[in-house]
């Protein structure tokens, strides 16, 4: 087997309009179908990835918020979004979808995967990942 | 290389997945199915009607180990194996059973 690395994937834009949202979903489940240690943070203008009630109906693109919900299937539990971030937009925990997994030892009991944490405990957060990607 | 459902042609791409998903059909996935070389079961069916849901509510289509904990879940734990699902689909389940879903190639299916 090869070695697990912490793969942190930093989300920074607004989900359309530019290709990168969808693309960093996209590597996001290829990285954690190959079993690696995922983690995602969400900042800037990127906290509008998972803001709840998305409907593009208007520009025609596709709408791949529900996307995000499947995350937990995909055994990624470890969603960051930054505090500063989503005050900045009048945004809170509220306003975003509501990402849950399963714990299997607990009876597939459902447990949030979203943390609101501020920039400096994201720091640390970067700071512990071996590998960084931004998008 | 499009194939031929009922006299209409439809396109596919060089792999053979459905280019316009809205063109999917019973019918579009028994030929599908044939050029797979997989004669469509019950059991057949309900892994691709699962998909289908699968791809409705979330937008994707799941990688094997996803499908397999999903199916376990819903359709009973005795079909939530590997085993159960390639022998179902031999040359794998999310690959095979998407394309005849008419579904997009799962992510990070190489």
């Amino acid at each position: 087997m090869s070695e697990i690395k912490k793969f942190l994937y930093v989300n920074r834009k607004a989900p359309y309009g530019t290709i990168y949202a969808w693309e960093s979903l996209e590597v996001v489940l290829i990285g954690a179908a190959f079993d690696q240690d995922v983690t995602l943070a969400f900042v800037d203008d990127g906290v509008y990835q998972i803001v709840k009630g998305t409907d593009t109906a208007g520009i025609e693109m596709k709408n791949f918020s529900p996307t995000y919900t499947a995350l937990g299937d995909y055994d990624i539990k470890k969603i960051y979004v930054e505090k500063e971030s989503l005050e900045k937009r009048g945004l809170t925990v509220d306003d975003l979808l509501d990402l849950k997994w399963e714990d299997e030892d607990e009876d597939w009991a459902e447990k949030d995967s979203i943390h609101v944490v501020s920039s400096a405990e994201l720091a640390d957060i970067m700071d512990d990942a071996d590998i960084t990607l931004s998008f | 290389m499009p194939i031929e459902v009922n006299g209409v042609s439809i396109a596919t791409d060089e792999e053979g997945y459905l280019e316009d998903l809205s063109a999917w059909n019973e019918d579009v996935a028994k030929v599908l199915a044939d050029t797979e070389g997989l004669d469509m079961s019950n059991d057949h069916w309900e892994i691709v009607n699962f998909l289908r849901e699968y791809y409705e509510e979330y937008q994707i289509a799941p990688a094997v180990r996803v499908l397999t904990k999903a199916v376990g879940k819903k359709l009973g734990k005795e079909k939530g194996t590997s085993k159960y699902l390639y022998e179902l689909f031999p040359y794998g389940p999310a690959k095979q059973a998407c394309k005849i879903a008419g579904l997009p190639k799962p992510t990070g299916c190489v």
